[in-house]
């Protein structure tokens, strides 16, 4: 198969992650939104020479690429900021105060939610409930979720990132 | 490996007896809520006490599933007969330590003599918080796989759809539809795959149960996806869940390992001709994937968007051939039936509705947390018993079920029994299980535009009434909320209702009106306060041209 | 042999192979039925919501374009339920967009002017949402303006179906999904772009148009339509 043969974008090892998704699902088209789990894993985003490898890989056409990776809101196609402050607004979190600690953190940050501070250093965003709706309100600093959170300990905890 | 009824309880037995080493048992929960307050190194730090005091031998550590009351964790539970701790501290572990042959360590004692714990019926929950998810062994020792030994041992699949419809065993996505139905228009249908699909894409914000019991009981799942398979017909499962719920997806792979490991999965399970072979896919991030034909677009690498149906899955599926579609606790609900017998589950519940159903309880209630109930329970017994009430003395206002689906019922509708057909009387529907409490400080119009833009951000845009239809009922919404809307709007409003719900292509479109019809249905004068007097009566909106008091 | 299946449209008694759907039939017997993604020779994808139509015992309208025929079931095209949802879908339609008549290369062959015509949709009652999107004019021959597309998708499904490029595919989603051409890039640097032109001829609006065409004189040829499907053997692609 010559999709196999096909050479990475760049020597980055962490195409190797990728070119091993690709090969467990036989270089099927199928495995289009696997493939692309694994590149926004292993590179934070997708791309554009990712998706263009990913798309020759697989045969995939690159119009349904691009369609697949802006369909779904877990994968991005900028660079997140170095650290990430997720804010849940499911509902038990929105009638718990969720929408006051979001609008608390883009006013300190000077950033709207889904944006990025210009120095990289933060990303606000904003998710449809992670399932915490036991410990409402909750935020995702980087990676560690947090439960019951007031808008001053969210600015505490976010203040050094912007 | 040809594994028979015999040997299963021979190794329930064994399981039994390495458990009997222990004189206690400590059930830390590792599941997700409790794991946002760090659970995991509670874990550790009991077992480096316990070793400290060289008592590994005789204590056992348990890393388990969700026990329920997620808002009072890190939760742990000492064994035998001994108490349920909450809120524990990893300060706290020497004194629990110290107390496993006295009095346990009062200030921690979750009190467990209460509606909330003695008022619930497991059977979905059973294992939660009982069962290390990692371990098939102790899977196998809560009577795990005797339904799948059954069904592939002394059942044809027409006998286990049989037991299924007689039990009146009804989808657990919200849909309600029979399952025992389902799965034989999927066994009739002619192709030369067929292919059975668990839907773990929860995405309804509130709701939380589909994750527990992936994390708490992965083996569960799989078992019902090898029975539906067996029944059905179908040679490969797939798992769809989302990918915000990596330990979810962490128990799971865990679990096929192991399942494939032991003979459970594989060729020839059991040593029967029976095969059978699940693998995962991760959503990410797409609601619309909840409906089947979207997901299956997604499990195909598409975007994924719904088509019209018919042709349904059961005919025309995952590639053409035909697929099984159920949710999770569909699926968790089967091996007990088989297990237990389809007399014992249709026992349970009332009329139309067998069985159980979990909820999600969140929002303003006091015991906040995962419970499972009977069919049939009233919604008051739920939010007053169970849920211990409103706190900080505030007045009930309305309880949302069905996520953005479903609808806002009033205090005066708390006394209906719940089944699928009494909620959708009510304007709202079971859902996959979600339950918000609201009291007096929400606002209704606030609410409808908050599931109004999830609609509108969700709406994956291929028809035009829930494209185009939602924007514009969120811009309505909006301009009520701050005052800026006139009866015209209202009119209009009503009117792109009606429109958008008869006109979408599926259930996402069809069903975003529903909170704005249920809140116009119970709380018309709240729209009426923000349009004509400029005023919300909750304090929640803020309002652009206030009117001087 | 597919067996033949009687059933009624408007009390009508027709009849068709068991494998055609309503809107098939319904065209055979000259029964109107108003689309707009649908296009004979593409695969329906049943997403304007235009053909939704009553069958009688059915809880659900059933959209006409994808639903196959079933024996004695009664199909009524024309109510005055249907014809205000079909209303209201049009009217939906122009407020989404910049469909400005008067300056559009495609005034007076245009099929959705040509749908509020017939059904009477003579002005708005939902406010225009009047969005800010791009004209790509980068390719040598054609021009895409987004401002007038309302997403039938058949430049999608003619290029992937018939041309097999399949340059074209749609990104984001809900009211933020927009067509594409390859990676989001200029239509003219596309890689995968024949020039064939087909698109252009199945866009139903002015969205995509020759350059060099002025206010009203865009007329689309579609011949070619019917004619490359049974080329390739069968009724629809894919």
């Amino acid at each position: 198969m010559r999709s196999a043969t096909l050479a990475p974008p760049s020597e980055d090892k962490r195409w190797r992650l990728v070119d091993a998704t690709m090969r467990r699902h036989g270089h099927s088209p199928n495995a289009l939104i696997e493939t692309l789990h694994t590149v926004q894993e292993s590179f934070g985003y997708l791309e554009d020479d990712a998706l263009r490898y990913v798309a020759k890989s697989l045969h995939v056409p690159m119009s349904r690429v691009y369609g697949v990776a802006t369909f779904y809101y877990f994968f991005s196609l900028k660079p997140a900021g170095e650290h990430r402050c997720v804010v849940c607004l499911g509902t038990a979190c929105y009638i718990k105060g969720g929408k006051a600690i979001l609008d608390t953190i883009s006013e300190m940050a000077g950033i709207k939610p889904g944006q990025t501070t210009p120095d990289g250093r933060l990303s606000l965003l904003t998710v449809r409930c992670v399932g915490s709706c036991g410990l409402a309100p909750a935020v995702v600093f980087d990676d560690e979720v947090k439960g019951r959170v007031t808008p001053p300990e969210a600015i505490d905890r976010v203040k050094d990132w912007f | 490996m040809a594994i028979n009824m015999d040997e299963l309880k021979e190794r329930v037995v064994a399981s039994q007896e390495a458990d009997a080493q222990f004189t206690h048992s400590i059930r830390v929960c590792m599941a997700s809520g409790c794991l946002s307050s760090q659970s995991d190194l509670l874990k550790k730090e009991l077992e480096a006490e316990l070793k400290k005091r060289g008592l590994e031998k005789t204590c056992q550590i348990k890393g388990v599933g969700c026990f329920g009351p997620c808002a009072n964790g890190p939760v742990i539970a000492v064994e035998p007969n001994g108490p349920m701790y909450q809120e524990v501290k990893v300060t706290d572990i020497p004194a629990i330590v110290e107390a496993l042959d006295t009095k346990p360590v009062e200030k921690l004692v979750l009190p467990t003599d209460t509606p909330f714990f003695n008022r619930q019926v497991k059977i979905v929950l059973e294992n939660s918080g009982k069962i290390d998810p990692e371990s098939i062994e102790d899977y196998i020792a809560a009577g795990g796989f005797e339904g799948l030994v059954r069904a592939l041992h002394e059942m044809t699949p027409q006998e286990v759809i049989d037991s299924l419809t007689k039990a009146n065993l009804r989808g657990r996505g919200g849909g309600g539809y029979p399952t025992g139905l389902k799965w034989s228009t999927v066994a009739k249908a002619e192709g030369a795959h067929k292919y059975v699909i668990c839907n773990g894409d929860e995405g309804d914000p509130g709701a939380f149960m589909d994750r527990s019991v992936m994390e708490a009981d992965p083996f569960r799942v799989l078992e019902g996806m090898l029975i539906a398979g067996y029944a059905v017909g179908a040679d490969y499962g797939y798992l769809y869940v989302r990918a915000e719920y990596p330990l979810a997806v962490k128990m799971l792979k865990a679990a096929i390992r192991q399942a494939t490991k032991q003979g459970f999965l594989g060729k020839n399970i059991c040593g029967t001709p029976f095969s059978f072979e699940v693998d995962i896919r991760l959503g990410a991030g797409a609601f619309v994937c909840g409906e089947e034909t979207a997901l299956i677009a997604s499990i195909e690498g598409k975007r994924g968007q719904p088509r019209p149906r018919p042709p349904y899955p059961a005919e025309s599926g995952l590639w053409g051939y035909p697929t099984l579609i159920n949710n999770v606790e569909t699926y968790a609900n089967i091996a007990p039936i088989i297990r237990r017998g389809m007399e014992w589950f249709h026992d349970i519940g009332f009329h139309k509705n067998r069985g159980t159903k979990v909820f999600a309880l969140s929002g303003k209630i006091n015991n906040i947390g995962l419970i499972e109930v009977p069919m049939g329970i009233t919604l008051r017994e739920i939010i007053y018993d169970i849920g211990g009430g409103i706190p900080n003395g505030k007045a009930f206002k309305a309880l949302q079920t069905g996520g953005p689906s479903g609808g806002c019922i009033p205090a005066e509708h708390l006394d209906t029994p719940i089944s699928y057909e009494s909620l959708s009387q009510l304007g709202s529907m079971m859902g996959s299980g979600g339950m918000i409490i609201m009291d007096e400080t929400s606002c209704m119009v606030d609410v409808a535009k908050y599931f109004m833009e999830f609609c509108m951000d969700e709406s994956c845009g291929k028809c035009v009434p829930c494209r185009v239809g939602t924007a514009h009922m969120y811009d309505l919404l909006s301009k009520i909320c701050d005052g800026s809307a006139t009866l015209d709007d209202l009119a209009l409003l009503e009117q792109l209702c009606d429109v958008v719900k008869n006109t979408s292509l599926c259930g996402l479109g069809q069903s975003s009106p529903n909170p704005v019809l249920s809140t116009l249905r119970y709380f018309r004068d709240e729209y009426m306060a923000h349009i004509v007097e400029k005023r919300c009566p909750a304090g929640v909106c803020k309002m652009k041209h206030a009117v001087e008091a | 042999m597919a067996t033949v299946k009687t059933f009624k449209i408007n009390d009508e008694d027709v009849s068709g192979r068991e494998d055609e759907t309503i809107l098939q039939i319904a065209r055979e017997n000259d029964i109107f039925i108003p689309t707009l993604c649908n296009m004979e020779g593409l695969s329906s994808v049943g997403s304007c919501r235009l053909c939704l139509v009553e069958v009688k015992g059915w809880t659900k309208l059933a959209t006409a374009c994808v639903t196959k025929i079933q024996e004695g079931m009664e199909v009524y095209t024309d109510s005055e339920r249907l014809r205000e949802y079909r209303r209201m879908i049009v009217e939906l339609l122009f407020s989404e967009g910049n469909h400005i008549c008067a300056v559009c290369v495609s005034n007076g062959r245009c099929e959705l002017q040509d749908m509020a015509q017939i059904l009477g949709m003579n002005h708005l009652v939902v406010p225009y949402r009047r969005p800010n999107l791009k004209i790509d004019a980068s390719h040598e021959r054609f021009i895409n303006d987004q401002n007038r597309c309302i997403l039938c998708t058949r430049c999608v499904r003619v290029c992937d179906e018939i041309e097999g490029a399949h340059t074209w595919d749609v990104m984001g989603r809900g009211i933020e999904a927009t067509v594409i051409t390859d990676l989001n890039e200029p239509w003219g640097a596309s890689q995968s772009c024949t020039t064939c032109g087909k698109c252009v001829q199945v866009c139903p609006t002015g969205a995509l148009f020759e350059k060099g065409k002025s206010v009203a004189e865009m007329s689309k040829k579609r011949e070619f339509l019917p004619y490359l499907t049974s080329m390739r053997g069968n009724g629809k692609a894919k």
